[in-house]
């Protein structure tokens, strides 16, 4: 116990002194919120008047993508090339702890993007509506789906590829990922597209858990459950430990 | 074999039996058997790609022989690998520490994971490291991270610890404060393998040297053993290179061979007179004499001798009989190929 609890304190002491995870997980996403709530410049769905009401969904669905994929995927990639894994392989710590050590930081992480990122809404006026109680459900399927997603990259590719691809991703599917932008006004096939990704999938649960008005998420639900299962699985499949 | 759960593990702590390790077609590792005492430093020995590392990892259980048994402790590394780890120290060639982490919190970190840790605090000043407590991993040097790393692998308390290329890069001050911990663990009972291609390095440290290439042993044998071999029945000396071996041969009534560019010996006993002839053959012709060594040699002369080609080989197992006849394995058919070794330094 001792060794899972250092384990996870210092992975995510390591995480919040790294400046861009901190940037990609905590600053985009609240600068997103702020400045297009402030700022009516995008798009908004049918009955959506206050655009924070729509937003404030979105970046939690992009907080999830932003910790569960980006930061575990560029640390774990980096850990790998540096052969970290490798030599914590002879050490008593052992794959479980290690694999729980990091669960448990994205969930820390997670948190206080939660915490942060709610707080910001509220200030700006959101009124939360839907059905809230699934949040939690809703977001840690986010996580399981996006960690995934991150480890398979992390455990497959090279740390520098990795770190390119997450990033690359993560701005593709906060675009097409109706995350801030809504699928209402993408092409229909676009849209299709983008709801069978993991983020449209997430971003499409968690607007119908927490606004009023927006449309029925039962195939997303189906959606973000595959991911949610698949992607880990693919990850425990290929990840190669160096 | 002693059972495994006796409560103090059999000596010796590491038995490599007959050990082969294959890349696909590659043969890193070829029937490979030696033995690791504790309270003893064990050098593996050996040119870069001679499957020192091959060996190591399988004994630290990242992979399984292709063929052939290890044990450690009396338990095999990866099936046993959870049973073995908090027993044993590992210090990987390079990295395996987080690049933003700071010295004291790795080593707090590794001893949280083993029941009777090393006081970091204490392991980071013995490593002389206590004045780079705010540096991160990237920002030390190459020989402060080899320390570290080296710190890393004794703060779980080891029965055994394997050490690749523990002072490679080092400076030398460096490469000192390792030699003197290495020792003290020694000292402290425990079994040391380590690797090294440098054998100044063996010669130094090592109770015992293994010296393998191409994945087969050499030799076995403790320094003062290698060195006694052929002792005093030849002459070394260095000089330009490419000067004519049949002549001076002929002036100085003995077989002269060039065994690397500018490194040359006579195979005769160092004789005043013979010393006399040689020097007065290099200064009719102008030529300068760079070192002269007769009686006792360096490890590095064995090591040059038992890596070099299939036929000087066979010629110099003629003057030096095999170190170890039990490990030595059958005949020439095993010897090295020809055309290796000479450029290899």
């Amino acid at each position: 116990m001792r060794a899972l609890l250092t384990q996870t304190r210092t992975e995510l002491t390591l995480s919040l002194r790294n400046g861009e995870q901190l940037l990609v997980s905590i600053v985009i996403p609240l600068l997103l919120l702020v400045f297009f709530s402030l700022v009516d410049v995008l798009p908004m769905p049918e009955g959506v008047t206050d655009a924070v009401d729509f937003l404030a969904p979105g970046v939690l669905a992009l907080a999830v993508m932003s910790s569960a994929m980006v930061s575990l995927s560029i640390a774990t990639g980096f850990e790998r090339q540096y052969k970290v894994l490798k030599r914590l392989g002879t050490t008593p710590l052992g794959r479980t702890r290690l694999v729980a050590a990091k669960i448990a930081m994205v969930l820390v992480l997670l948190t206080i993007q939660v915490v942060v990122l709610v707080g910001a809404a509220l200030a700006l006026g959101w009124g939360p509506g839907g059905t809230p109680a699934l949040t939690p459900l809703a977001l840690l399927l986010g996580t399981a789906a996006f960690a995934g997603v991150g480890l398979l990259m992390a455990g497959t590719l090279r740390g520098t590829l990795t770190l390119a691809l997450a990033n690359g991703l993560y701005l593709v599917l906060l675009l097409l990922g109706g995350m801030i932008i809504p699928f209402s006004e993408m092409p229909a096939w676009l849209a299709t597209l983008g709801k069978a990704t993991p983020a449209g999938a997430l971003s499409t649960v968690v607007q119908s858990c927490l606004r009023d008005g927006a449309p029925a998420a039962g195939r997303a639900w189906m959606v973000l459950a595959v991911w949610a299962v698949a992607a880990p699985l693919a990850a425990a499949r290929w990840f190669r430990w160096e | 074999m002693p059972s495994a759960d006796a409560s103090r593990p059999p000596d010796p702590a590491v038995e490599v039996d007959d050990l082969t390790i294959r890349y696909g077609d590659h043969v890193a590792v070829d029937g490979l058997s030696f033995r690791a005492e504790r309270g003893r430093i064990t050098a593996l020995l050996g040119p870069n790609g001679a499957g020192k590392t091959s060996t190591v990892e399988t004994l630290e259980g990242y992979r399984r022989p292709s063929s052939g048994t290890v044990r450690v402790l009396g338990l095999d590394p990866a099936a046993d690998h959870g049973r073995l780890v908090p027993q044993m120290g590992v210090m990987l060639q390079a990295g395996g520490v987080y690049t933003g982490i700071r010295p004291l919190e790795v080593l707090r970190l590794f001893a949280s994971y083993y029941d009777d840790p090393a006081d970091p605090e204490a392991l980071l000043e013995r490593v002389g490291l206590a004045d780079r407590r705010g540096a991160t991993w990237r920002s030390l040097s190459g020989g402060e991270q080899q320390r570290l790393s080296l710190a890393l692998a004794l703060v779980g308390r080891p029965q055994v610890a394997f050490l690749d290329e523990p002072t490679a890069g080092i400076d030398p001050a460096g490469r000192q404060l390792i030699r003197r911990i290495v020792a003290d663990l020694r000292d402290d009972g425990v079994a040391v393998l380590l690797t090294t291609h440098d054998l100044d390095e063996a010669e130094k440290l090592a109770d015992r040297v293994v010296i393998i290439d191409h994945g087969q042993l050499l030799a076995d044998a403790t320094p003062a053993e290698l060195m006694a071999t052929g002792q005093g029945e030849e002459l070394h000396f260095g000089a330009p290179g490419g000067i004519d071996v049949a002549a001076l041969a002929e002036h100085l009534g003995a077989g002269v061979t060039e065994e690397s560019p500018g490194e040359y010996r006579v195979a005769t006993a160092a004789a005043p007179a013979t010393v006399a002839a040689l020097t007065a053959w290099l200064a009719e012709r102008d030529l300068p004499l760079a070192d002269l060594r007769a009686g006792r040699q360096r490890l590095e002369d064995v090591f040059l001798r038992l890596t070099r080609s299939a036929a000087d080989a066979d010629a110099a197992a003629g003057a030096a009989p095999p170190l170890d006849g039990a490990d030595r394995r059958g005949g020439g058919s095993r010897r090295r190929r020809p055309g290796r070794g000479a450029a290899r330094r």
